[in-house]
């Protein structure tokens, strides 16, 4: 009886979501704003934001993930495409093919400009930003307003800053990456596997700062324990995954 | 096509009366008079009242003389003229569009419409019966320019039930010399200079002003009387200006009657109203009703009418004019609830009328589009819009996939939310990188593997160790768009000591004859 009384009301547990120190991938509650720090010369900060992005969107919507038809914009800015390039068609996962929308801002302002006004499009997915280094647009100023837009409107952003330096940010969680060497694939070793990424969670607000080893398996992001493990997946899918839609419905596509 | 309604006033007081009525009227002798500066002058006269004596412009004293129980009704020039513009836009039956000829006429262009209604003269003869059917005196005339139309509806000769027809081919000059020179629509002042002058047919006009044969006579002549009409700007002061403009050798631009409805919305009740808070509910639908209408229109309203239907019949008004056009619901609907404190509701309002009889042009404003915006969030293709407009249709594009194997020509912009069209699947045997370089950069390769794939490379100006590679896939140059000395790649999936994933590619192969030792190129990054 005691504990039936010191059950909180249902509301309250609806409110709240459950405090989670430790972040993990698939967690249920998503922030709206991340920022993630990565070098220019590799794609591990574009990688790695689109893996958070399709992380967030299965585990928000875990039934209707493959259904979501929403478009994703990708913002990035003049400086960002000459070092880090424009996102390959064949190389992003098959379901966001046909739905992304890119903007090649000339300035970090017309960038900025873009970035919110994709949090106020309702019909977006998400967005994900690119902007190098330092600009005197992108302040504290400005990176509150992108997390105040992203809150209210509820689309979620990933602002991936290229050769940045981590200063004053709003973002509600900062991530700081690097490549990492990939595990074997079973078929080809001396080949290089699936995307790997140290991690670090350097500034967050619900969780507390570490770093993680995580990877891309074939569209889900898990934390890969030993990178030496000989069990790694394959890179190459034999045959499509057919989950979550009908064939005869790919087909009409 | 000209119409010329001979007795518009007349036929109009007539048909103000009950048809058992019209006989009696038609028999006393009566005329339409209008006050002036010296006493009362008639302006029109019934058939009767034309027998007896009176003709239009006597005064009525001196038609009184004449006929001593001729009966005197006011004229109504305002209902006249109001009749007419009602006419011309019926007249539209007849053409797209019609003008008023004001006093008593019409005009209705009907350029291409004859054979719609079975030629020039059944047209014609169709217009008579229409008339004829509204109790009204009418005669038309066909011709191909307004001035010629016009001059023989008033001084044509008319068989009975025929108009006058001047066909396309007909020479109007021959066809209309015997017409006197009022039928050039001039001024009264015009007309009395003629008349000393002696002209008064058409053809003498035409004569002096040389549309005959021998072209000296005629521009000698022509140069005379246009010397005397010199500084006679308007076409109603210069008959060589008039006479062109029936002839078709200059423009007459006519000005067409459009209608414009008034914006109106009602609510009949299905139950009849007696509380003020539901009346003020059905006003308020109706004001939003009202903003609506206004806004397809354009326009901003700036008299509005409230009419209620009480179920004993009795029609209440009220009516408030707005300092300036407005199109906001809440603003009207706080105006008309202060002036609906006094109605009284009697057995109940079944039936609810708002109209804006007087409307002007109000453009769109956007004052809470960002507002809007602010709360609601925007669509995807107001998104598009806003990123369009300022940063550059070519800056906000989707990939598309573009059918060739070179990389950078795989893939092609569009517009967004533009359809795609249908590709082939491509391969998914080959992992592709995440992202593109725009161009691809060279890389130094300081130490090759003796297959030719590079150990140990330097880019952007750092030494990396090539730890694994996949490889090569070869792509041939297309030979069908490229030179003949274009060279195959070979590229690779690499990965560094730190885990970083890179594509290159080497541009041809030694000894294939195309060029020296093949360079290597970095042309995408894998995430």
């Amino acid at each position: 009886m005691s504990s039936l009384s010191l059950r909180p009301p249902d509301a309250r547990i609806l409110s709240r979501a459950l405090p989670e120190p430790r972040w993990r991938p698939g967690l249920p509650a998503q922030t709206f704003h991340s920022e993630i720090f990565a070098s220019a010369n590799e794609a591990s900060g574009a990688g790695l934001a689109l893996a958070l992005a399709r992380d967030a969107l299965t585990s928000k919507d875990p039934s209707g993930g493959g259904q979501d038809t929403r478009h994703v914009l990708w913002v990035q800015d003049r400086a960002a495409i000459r070092l880090g390039g424009r996102p390959c068609l064949a190389g992003l996962p098959p379901e966001w093919r046909h739905r992304l929308i890119h903007v090649a801002a000339t300035t970090p302002e017309d960038a900025l400009f873009a970035l919110e006004e994709g949090l106020k499009c309702r019909d977006l997915a998400c967005v994900i930003g690119e902007i190098a280094g330092n600009p005197r647009a992108l302040g504290f100023t400005a990176a509150r307003r992108l997390s105040l837009t992203a809150e209210r409107h509820g689309v979620m952003l990933w602002l991936v800053r290229l050769d940045a330096q981590a200063d004053l940010s709003s973002a509600r969680m900062r991530w700081r990456v690097c490549a990492a060497p990939s595990p074997q694939p079973r078929w080809n070793p001396a080949a290089p596997g699936t995307a790997t990424w140290h991690a670090e969670l350097f500034r967050a607000r619900a969780h507390m700062p570490g770093e993680w080893m995580l990877c891309d398996d074939n569209g889900t992001l898990c934390i890969s324990s030993d990178p030496e493990q000989s069990s790694a997946p394959d890179h190459v899918g034999l045959a499509r995954p057919t989950v979550g839609r009908s064939l005869a419905a790919g087909a009409r596509a | 096509m000209s119409v010329w309604l001979a007795r518009l006033s007349v036929d109009r007081w007539r048909l103000a009366h009950a048809p058992d009525a019209r006989t009696a009227t038609d028999a006393a002798p009566s005329a339409l008079i209008l006050e002036t500066a010296h006493g009362p002058r008639i302006t029109a006269a019934n058939d009767a009242g034309l027998t007896a004596g009176a003709r239009a412009g006597m005064l009525l004293a001196d038609a009184r003389a004449l006929c001593p129980d001729l009966a005197a009704v006011p004229a109504d020039p305002a209902g006249d003229l109001a009749m007419l513009e009602k006419l011309s836009l019926w007249a539209q039956r007849w053409g797209p569009w019609s003008a008023l000829d004001p006093p008593d006429g019409l005009l209705v262009d009907v350029t291409g419409v004859a054979h719609l209604f079975g030629g020039e003269a059944r047209l014609l003869a169709d217009v008579g019966a229409a008339f004829a059917a509204r109790g009204l005196t009418a005669r038309a005339a066909l011709a191909p320019t307004a001035g010629a139309a016009w001059a023989l509806s008033h001084f044509g000769r008319h068989q009975a039930g025929h108009g006058a027809i001047l066909g396309a081919d007909d020479n109007p000059l021959h066809q209309l010399c015997d017409l006197p020179v009022t039928a050039l629509r001039l001024d009264d002042d015009v007309l009395t200079v003629l008349r000393r002058l002696g002209i008064k047919r058409l053809g003498e006009l035409a004569g002096v002003s040389g549309a005959q044969d021998d072209p000296a006579r005629e521009a000698a002549a022509r140069d005379a009387l246009r010397r005397r009409f010199r500084n006679h700007r308007a076409p109603a002061a210069n008959p060589l200006l008039r006479l062109d403009q029936l002839l078709g050798r200059v423009p007459e631009p006519l000005l067409p009657v459009t209608a414009r409805t008034m914006p109106m919305v009602q609510r009949r009740l299905m139950e009849p109203l007696r509380h003020r808070s539901l009346l003020d509910r059905v006003v308020e639908d109706l004001a939003q009703d009202m903003i609506r209408a206004l806004e397809a229109r354009s326009e901003g309203a700036r008299r509005l009418e409230l009419a209620l239907w009480r179920v004993d019949g009795e029609v209440l008004q009220r009516r408030i004019e707005l300092a300036a056009a407005t199109r906001d619901a809440s603003h009207i609907t706080r105006l008309f609830g202060a002036r609906l404190d006094d109605v009284e509701a009697g057995f109940g309002i079944e039936m609810v009328q708002l109209r804006a009889s007087w409307s002007e042009p109000l453009a769109l404003s956007q004052s809470d589009l960002d507002a809007a915006a602010e709360n609601h969030g925007t669509s995807l293709a107001a998104c598009i819009d806003r990123l369009t407009v300022r940063l550059g249709a070519k800056a906000v594009t989707r990939p598309v996939a573009h059918a060739s194997h070179i990389p950078e020509r795989a893939q092609g912009w569009k517009p967004p939310l533009e359809p795609v069209s249908a590709a082939q699947g491509a391969l998914v045997f080959h992992t592709r990188p995440l992202k593109l370089l725009d161009r691809a950069e060279p890389i130094a390769v300081l130490y090759a593997s003796p297959d030719g794939v590079p150990q140990r490379f330097r880019w952007r100006g750092q030494v990396r160790e090539v730890m694994r590679v996949e490889g090569p896939e070869r792509i041939a140059p297309e030979w069908w768009r490229e030179r003949s000395t274009a060279r195959l790649r070979d590229y690779y999936r690499i990965e560094d000591e730190a885990g970083r994933r890179y594509w290159i590619y080497r541009q041809g192969i030694a000894g294939d004859g195309r060029g020296g030792v093949p360079d290597w190129f970095l042309q995408g990054l894998y995430a």
